[in-house]
């Protein structure tokens, strides 16, 4: 378990390092001007929560001190067990892998729908109502269904996690691949490009900027995904277990679920931040 | 010599099957010498740009022949044997200048050491050597079509198609542009199909001016222009450049009459 926390935080130093060095590129001044806005943003909102507990008068039950949901990550969730912070790094990188896979179907799938809507106008219009419709089903009610009909297998977490995940890459692949200037097509045309020459070559590339706004809109929502899966499927390892288990148990220590939430957010947070790094690499070219 | 460009009784109706019908082209009958530069001017709705796309195999004619080369149009786009411009440089932002200038190099699967000396020449050629490393954004608008330019000549079509090339540029950029394509024809020994909306334009690059009018579009008059090469700004301001633009000013007038 050592070895494997001693990884993680080799990794995230890794990453917060070449982060750094991929926003290095705006203006110093600019730069860390941006650091102590988003420093400052932080601040004000611990400040306004501590505001609101002293105006409103809310108990330890209500809302917690930050300083005891911060003091609980150092504690034991258990008795004689280890601190809060290690369940909760174990429980995060069970639910990550999950959110994971789900992020890389949902993606693929989205990703190969839009462009063959794109390419099939009957196809987008036949489907695409059904598609839009997929969405507004609660996942809450799908997901014990889909536990079910995989007879409680592990995949039924990222299944569920791209069921969420496919449908804004779909949208805006399709989006995407349908915005090049008519005369752009006209030109493939003229040079007797094939259609398959011409959506490596021109749709593909076009539709770029909108497929990673799609994608990162599908990080954070795989990994929503993923917790929600976890329930019905009774996973306790991951971070859906941890929330259902501090919600159960939330009279003992509320500053618990406060922290397993914290997790969950910070997940979804370093999700969107590896695809936001991708994006600025790929499209380092492109000025908007 | 054969024709590079024969049209036959060509017309194109846009609309039917419920709604309401536009008469493009009309009875259009054209003939294009090898070498040639020919500019088609009108109005807005003549015609000018379908017909454009009508040699250039984009849009099919409702009746009449296109031949391009001795075959069909629809041939001789896929042999691609001609280069087409736009009004906007339609550039792929994602690329380097020289990148864009390949493409259609790669498209025809010319291997990659020949594409890359080939994309230079013509960056040369347009003198915008030292901008293969570019990108669109970061030239302006008149530079930005040189390498449109460029980009339709890699492949050394015999035919040039271009639609507006210079309208969105401002009027000493044109004119500098103007003499730059002059200088580019010669050199490359294409033949030229121009569309324009500017009368000095036509005149200053054609030895051959079709004047269209609309509704329906048709050709109205074909001015011969026997200014002589290499043209200049002294062209410009010759009395004899003065007669052949109110030449064309008075045809397109002519046509405007008849529709009325």
């Amino acid at each position: 378990m050592t070895a494997r926390k001693a990884l993680m935080r080799r990794f995230i130093v890794w990453f917060c390092v070449r982060l750094n060095s991929a926003v290095a590129v705006t203006l110093p001044k600019r730069r860390t001007a941006n650091k102590l806005a988003a420093l400052l943003v932080l601040f004000s909102l611990a400040l306004l929560w501590q505001f609101v507990k002293l105006v409103f008068n809310l108990d330890g039950r209500t809302l917690p001190h930050l300083w005891e949901i911060v003091l609980a990550f150092g504690e034991p969730a258990r008795r004689n067990g280890p601190p809060l912070i290690n369940e909760l790094l174990n429980a995060a990188l069970f639910t990550a892998q999950g959110a994971f896979f789900g992020f890389v179907i949902g993606a693929i799938l989205g990703f190969v729908l839009g462009t063959v809507f794109a390419h099939v106008p009957l196809l987008e219009r036949s489907l695409v109502p059904y598609v839009v419709a997929s969405q507004t089903v609660p996942i809450l009610a799908i997901a014990p269904m889909v536990v079910i009909w995989l007879r409680g297998s592990w995949w039924s977490v990222p299944i569920i996690a791209a069921y969420l995940t496919f449908f804004p890459v779909t949208i805006n692949t399709l989006r995407g691949m349908k915005s090049p200037d008519p005369r752009a097509l006209e030109l493939m045309r003229s040079y007797a490009a094939t259609t398959w020459e011409t959506l490596w070559k021109l749709r593909f590339p076009a539709a770029l900027p909108a497929i990673f706004a799609a994608l990162k809109i599908a990080a954070t929502s795989s990994v929503v995904g993923a917790i929600i899966a976890e329930l019905p499927a009774g996973v306790q390892r991951g971070l859906g277990g941890a929330i259902l288990n501090f919600n159960q148990y939330y009279i003992t220590g509320p500053q618990r679920l406060w922290a397993a939430i914290t997790m969950a957010a910070l997940v979804g947070i370093a999700f969107y931040l590896m695809i936001a790094l991708v994006e600025r690499l790929a499209l380092r070219n492109i000025v908007r | 010599m054969t024709p590079v460009v024969t049209l036959t009784n060509v017309n194109k109706v846009f609309g039917g099957g419920g709604r309401p019908q536009t008469v493009a082209l009309k009875d259009i009958n054209l003939q294009i010498e090898p070498r040639e530069f020919i500019s088609l001017i009108g109005p807005s709705g003549c015609g000018k740009s379908t017909l454009l796309r009508t040699i250039a195999d984009l849009v099919p004619p409702s009746s009449g022949e296109v031949v391009v080369n001795g075959k069909s149009a629809h041939q001789a786009r896929l042999n691609r044997e001609y280069g087409m411009v736009f009004q906007a440089p339609v550039l792929f932002e994602w690329r380097t200048v020289l990148h864009n200038v390949e493409l259609p190099l790669e498209i025809m699967g010319v291997p990659k050491k020949e594409r890359e000396q080939r994309a230079r020449e013509m960056l040369k050629l347009v003198e915008l050597q030292g901008f293969e490393r570019h990108y669109p954004w970061q030239l302006s608008g008149g530079m930005q079509q040189r390498v449109a330019i460029a980009r339709a000549l890699a492949f050394r079509p015999q035919l040039l198609l271009m639609d507006e090339p210079f309208g969105a540029l401002d009027e000493l950029t044109r004119e500098r542009m103007n003499a730059e394509l002059l200088r580019i024809w010669h050199e490359t020994k294409t033949t030229v199909v121009f569309v324009t909306h500017s009368i000095p334009e036509a005149v200053f690059l054609s030895t051959r001016v079709v004047v269209m009018s609309a509704r329906p579009g048709r050709i109205t008059a074909i001015i011969p222009i026997d200014l002589p090469y290499p043209r200049d700004v002294e062209t410009r301001e010759s009395p004899r450049f003065f007669e052949l633009v109110t030449e064309v000013r008075e045809a397109l007038r002519r046509g405007e009459e008849r529709m009325a």
